[in-house]
């Protein structure tokens, strides 16, 4: 192995680098020139977050030799920016809120760049072209392809005259129908500023003195017992710092968010393919890996429980001792019998959904550090870091005080960083090594390791009156959960509880399983076991619909929860119900496109449109403990500070928690800093999940900001003498309106008086019940209606989502760009789900394991999108405001499923509804059709049923 | 992976540096693959040969009656050259469809070929168009029919570790003849398709006078429907002629059940499917 020095121009600077044979230039910018805006998503060219450009070219660095680029000009993110001024493209990514998680920003902005500096004047199809292999799992890519376009006028604009600093932005002009000074305003994120500069730090991104690297041994059988580890071998190896099993945990050596069955390294048995065996930590990366051949393992292979089916079945083997079943979820209201004796129509049907991977495009990365004073940082992009601190604790057997987590800009979650990936494994290398560890998953070990989508069976048999009314529903659901159960017995509980959709149905009877198995476990995801839901009995809906003659509004509209409706739960929805709303609303839009139902185009392609309604619980609710807690404080410079235990993933909370603090105090959205995530500086804000921060955390800044307020009034008060409570607080000063004192002196009087400037509260939302004992479940709920509209090939099967008018009910939209790009993205994932993302598995392993096979959807994929907000308020929340996080992604796959019936009578009842199964579902419905034709023909004639929908396809 | 990452400036010097690595050294063009493999440790190369600073090599034009293309073209070049478009429209269509800009600005066509993926779009546009390469090793040079260089799934009868593909070539369509290449995918882009076809048609006074259809991957390696062109030329072009056409070209293709792109019956119906929309293509477009 020889070293070899190259020379190159980065961002027109010279630079002699030393380079290792095989290096990537990936490798040569982040590790060497320490360039590490430039992103790593999966390094093995399938993501596109490592673009950089080359000679004028883009290229993906990962998969690009260092060696080649002797002599060459090479430009990352890093350099676009010039004298502290952004580039355009840099500028309207920032406005036109195309920066979530942003992990992808910088590869998608050279991907960018490299197109307009060739061609100026791109067609829409030629930024879709040039963009199409960078993957972004947060926007749906419709801000990204706005932010283009306005970069590119904006440049062009430049060439001909000086910039239009004013040049308006298509979706920044979204503002709430309730604008308040700060709250409801479109405004850009906070920390957009450093991801569109590559100067935002991920963990991934951290370089400590002495840093090791580690990897996991994954098992090699999805079930086996595990008779023996030998790691001698591996530990002789020069360069290899430790090697650790099962023995070297000194604690509980379980972890798990609804109960610890998940072994920290396995003891007893592996029972998945992600099961971690070792954790070698080495002086590099590549020694560790080497480490990892080196371990001998012996593994008496066991029988593999495939599926929930094989599971529940009693000569299973067992996947834990306590059985197969992790949850027998049940509830019951009214009387079923009588609810059938009602129904004059009944729709049974079996529907499937598919194993679904979060496809994050940050890997999973923890960074362990011992501090001098004997306590142990660790640096991770999770979703829980206060859960984070008391597993790792647990594990490592310290005090909780001993241990601080602090949360890394995040790239993506999705749900999928819940549970713990990497963190204690770091944590117990650095603490063994005394020396700083980084652990940093491949992509194909995210795939692997992580807990997944439910996959599920549905079995739905509901019945209706003549006059459209839901009376009865019979709901059999099994789900997948997989090894562990991560949060599979909460998601399945939510399955269950969503079964009827959002709709009164007066009998119902629900029954579900989650059921362990021996493959990769199910937890999390955006939805959180509603979406399969959703996808059932949305279907069963149009099904109804069609037999009793009714249009799919219709049907929708008479069963729709509203004020005072009671859920299968026997919840009452007392208020804050705007799913009438939001149905209007589809329709309107829809009325509006003038666009029909169902038709065929010139080409001979069918085209249809599908609808489908959605609710989703805010909060964990289920009585669990769902507080969160904040810290405001206005600092000597005269900024505020808000500073709360939740996490920022990309969902844009650090700018709603500014908003918030702003409009309390007063004063610019612009002067409110945010810190999140870090256990040492921060009161705990649970978990980032259940679109619940918005509301608890954004209650409990608001708190804090609050009586901060109060202080700076009776302040104002006596200076002004007036009376304290009627004070106004706008555009940075205090007043009623004749006198006014302004904020900074308001500050100084306060602090001059020894006033306390920072305060804290914790946020305790309305308690909520266990299922089963009567009450309020849920505090709050979201609403949605979506329409899609779709184009099928007949020959193929293909389906191309064309349209989706999408409204929401958020209660109040705190910041109307960060909802419509909840929305967008969460549009385009629903479409991943309904037609191409599938992680099948068979005999325990999966059978996608990269970004090429696990197909998201790319910016090829992406229809028009047209968000609606909806907002009616709810009391509790701030301002109003419930959550937008997951629903979002809840009815998209139905709606999609709906309309491709619609567009040609095909009914798929297995998503994704891949090319395939489309023309199965199209083939059997044709010949169906000639079957009831020709009995037609011997009988009497069958009476039109209603929709308009293409008859005679014939194939 | 790789110890060492050499940068001839010469073809001999390529070729020698060949010879000096006998079998540790290994021909890297756009390398969009075997970097990857070489990664992963799928690649017993030891020495890397860097042939894309190789003078001259990136030129696509019209030779001798031929239309030819250098081993450094890249994927981007022949999809944008207008001489591909207007004389060669189906190998422009099939390698404007490989990956985004990143790949297209890098993995070249002849690497396509070596590469032997029957997966690969420009390979089956290829077939269609019968295009030869030249293969250059320190014997001297010879013309090759591109179908000759595929042996199976990823084995090509091109050693990139004593010889390399230095062109391709193809005489360019004629005034009668129209091309259409048609790609079915689970996903639009970025992703391996399920089936390919490539056809270049020739139709004179409502007759099929020429017919070249390349199907992939549904085989081992890409192949030509001889078959379906058999019942194809000197026929009338009607419906039937191409139902019928389409459905010798499925008979013929052997595509394994695939958990992520379908089983082998739909495949089957894609061949057909494809294949009267390429020729119905050709006869619109």
């Amino acid at each position: 192995m020889s070293k070899e020095t190259i020379s190159l121009w980065v961002n027109e600077a010279p630079h002699r680098v030393e380079i290792e044979p095989g290096e990537s230039l990936l490798s040569l910018l982040r590790d060497r020139l320490g360039l590490t805006g430039t992103k790593n998503g999966c390094g093995e060219g399938h993501c596109g977050a490592c673009t950089v450009i080359v000679d004028g070219r883009a290229v993906r660095s990962c998969v690009y030799p260092a060696a080649r680029a002797e002599g060459k000009r090479v430009e990352t993110i890093e350099g676009l920016a010039r004298d502290g001024a952004l580039h355009p493209l840099q500028r309207a990514f920032i406005a036109e809120g195309a920066v979530q998680c942003g992990f992808c920003t910088p590869g998608m902005i050279m991907a960018a760049k490299a197109l307009l500096d060739r061609t100026p004047n791109p067609s829409d199809a030629e930024i879709r072209r040039a963009l199409r292999h960078n993957l972004c799992r947060c926007t749906g890519y419709s801000s990204i392809l706005r932010a283009v376009r306005a970069a590119q006028a904006q440049m062009r604009a430049a060439q001909a005259e000086p910039p239009d600093a004013s040049a308006a932005t298509s979706a920044a002009a979204y503002t709430s129908a309730r604008p308040l000074a700060a709250v409801g305003r479109s405004l850009p994120r906070p920390d957009a500023r450093a991801k569109v500069t590559g100067q935002a730090v991920y963990s991934a991104d951290l370089r400590f003195p002495g840093m090791l690297h580690a990897k996991v041994l994954r098992s090699r059988y999805p079930h086996a017992r595990l008779l023996g580890v030998d790691t001698r071998r591996a530990a002789a190896l020069p360069g290899v710092v430790a090697v650790l099993t099962a023995r070297d945990v000194p604690g509980v050596n379980r972890h798990g968010l609804e109960r610890p069955d998940w072994p920290v390294l396995c003891d007893d048995k592996a029972r998945y393919i992600g099961d971690a065996i070792a954790v070698a930590a080495a002086e590099t990366e590549a020694l560790a890996a080497q480490a990892l051949e080196l371990i001998e393992v012996a593994y008496e292979p066991l029988e593999v429980v495939d599926s929930p089916e094989r599971g529940l079945e009693p000569d299973a083997p067992l996947v834990h001792e306590s059985g197969n079943v992790a949850k027998h979820i049940h509830l019951e209201r009214g009387d079923l019998a009588e609810g059938w004796a009602r129904a004059d129509v009944i729709v049974e049907r079996t529907y499937r959904t598919a194993r679904a991977e979060h496809a994050f495009l940050e890997p999973e990365c923890s960074v362990a550090v011992p501090e001098a004073d004997g306590r142990l940082t660790v640096h991770v992009g999770s979703q829980i870091p206060f859960d984070d601190r008391r597993q790792i604790a647990a594990a490592l057997g310290l005090p909780e005080s001993q241990v601080r987590v602090v949360h890394a800009e995040t790239g993506g979650t999705f749900g999928g960083k819940e549970d713990i990936a990497g963190q204690i494994h770091a944590a117990l290398a650095a603490w063994v090594t005394r020396r700083p560890v980084r652990l940093l998953y491949t992509r194909p070990e995210s795939i692997i390791a992580h807990p997944k989508r439910h996959p599920t069976v549905i079995h739905l048999k509901t019945g209706a009156t003549r006059e459209g009314k839901l009376v009865a529903l019979e709901a059999r659901i099994l789900g997948d959960t997989g090894a562990y159960a991560s949060l599979g017995p909460y998601v399945m509980t939510r399955t269950a509880t969503h079964a009827t959709g959002p709709y009164e149905i007066p009998h119902v009877w629900i029954d579900c399983h989650a059921v362990y198995t021996n493959n990769i476990p199910s937890g999390a995801f955006r939805g959180f076991g509603v979406p399969q839901a959703a996808f059932a009995m949305e279907s069963q809906m149009d099904l109804l619909a069609e037999q009793l003659g009714l249009s799919p509004w219709e049907i929708r509209r008479r069963n729709a929860f509203h004020t005072g409706s009671l859920t299968a739960t026997g919840q009452e929805l007392r208020e804050s119900v705007g799913l009438l709303e939001t149905l209007d609303r589809v329709q309107a839009a829809w009325r509006a496109l003038d666009s029909p139902w169902a038709y065929q185009t010139a080409e001979g392609k069918r085209r249809g449109w599908g609808l489908a309604c959605a609710f989703k619980n805010v909060g964990l609710g289920g009585g669990a403990p769902d507080t969160a807690g904040a810290s405001v404080e206005i600092t000597t410079e005269g900024h505020i500070q808000v500073r709360a235990g939740a996490a920022e993933v990309g969902q844009g909370l650090v700018g709603v928690l500014a908003q918030i603090a702003a409009e309390e105090l007063g004063v610019g959205p612009e002067r409110a800093e945010v810190l999140v995530g870090d256990t040492a500086l921060t009161l705990d804000g649970g978990a980032t999940t259940a679109s619940r921060q918005t509301y608890i955390t954004g209650n409990a800044a608001r708190l804090a900001a609050q009586a901060l307020r109060e202080t700076l009034a009776a302040v104002a008060s006596a200076a002004l003498g007036k009376p304290a409570a009627p004070l106004r607080f706008a555009d940075g000063r205090i007043g009623d309106g004749e006198r006014w004192l302004a904020w900074e002196e308001a500050v100084a009087l306060a602090r001059g008086a020894g006033c306390a400037l920072r305060a804290e509260r914790v946020y305790r939302p309305p308690e909520t019940r266990p299922l089963g004992q009567g009450g309020d479940m849920h505090f709050a709920f979201g609403y949605a209606t979506q329409a899609a509209e779709v184009e099928v090939d007949p020959a193929t099967g293909e389906v191309t989502v064309l349209r989706v008018i999408a409204a929401h009910d958020v209660g109040q939209a705190i910041n109307p760009l960060g909802v419509i790009g909840q929305v967008e993205g969460g549009v385009v994932m629903g479409a991943g789900l309904a037609l191409t993302e599938d992680l099948p598995m068979r005999d325990g392993l999966p059978l996608a394991t990269n970004l090429a096979q696990y197909r998201i959807p790319t910016v090829e994929e992406v229809p028009e999108i047209l968000p609606i907000i909806v907002e009616d308020p709810a009391q509790e929340g701030p301002y109003g405001a419930k959550g937008i996080g997951e629903i979002p992604s809840i009815p998209t796959a139905a709606a999609i499923a709906n309309a491709i019936h619609a567009a040609c009578g095909a009914r798929v009842y297995e998503i994704p509804a891949t090319p395939e199964r489309v023309r199965e579902a199209s083939t059997r419905e044709a010949s169906t059709r000639e079957a009831r034709t020709r009995e037609a023909r011997t009988r009497a004639p069958m009476p039109g049923r209603g929709s308009g929908r293409a008859a005679g396809d014939s194939r | 992976m790789w110890r060492a990452y050499l940068t001839p400036t010469t073809l001999e010097e390529a070729l020698a540096m060949l010879a000096e690595h006998r079998g540790e050294a290994r021909i890297i063009a756009g390398g969009t693959d075997l970097v990857l493999q070489s990664q992963q440790g799928k690649c017993p190369s030891t020495v890397m040969v860097d042939i894309t600073r190789l003078p001259g090599l990136d030129q696509i034009a019209e030779r001798d009656g031929y239309l030819q293309i250098g081993a450094l073209a890249t994927h981007g070049q022949v999809a944008s050259s207008p001489l591909i478009r207007e004389r060669a429209e189906v190998l422009a269509l099939a390698c404007g469809w490989v990956g985004g800009p990143q790949i297209r600005n890098v993995a070249t066509l002849v690497g396509n070929v070596v590469n032997a993926l029957p997966a690969a779009d420009g390979a089956v546009a290829l077939f269609a168009l019968d295009a030869e390469a030249e293969v250059v090793n320190l014997r001297g040079r010879r013309w090759l029919p591109v179908a000759e260089l595929y042996r199976g799934v990823g084995l090509c009868t091109i050693d990139s570790c004593v010889e390399l593909v230095t062109a391709l070539r193809f005489r360019a369509l004629g005034p009668g003849q129209r091309s259409a290449y048609e790609r079915l995918a689970p996903r639009r882009v970025l992703a391996l398709p399920i089936v390919t076809v490539a056809a270049v048609i020739e139709i004179a006074e409502g007759r099929f006078v020429e017919a070249r259809i390349a199907v992939g991957p549904v085989a081992p390696t890409p192949f030509r429907a001889v078959r379906a062109e058999a019942a194809l030329v000197g026929q009338p072009v009607t419906a039937e002629v191409i139902a019928q056409a389409a459905a010798l070209a499925a008979a013929d293709a052997q595509p394994r059940d695939s958990a992520t792109r379908g089983s082998r019956e739909y495949r089957l119906d894609m061949v057909e499917a494809l294949v009267r929309r390429a020729l119905s293509q050709v006869m619109t477009g």
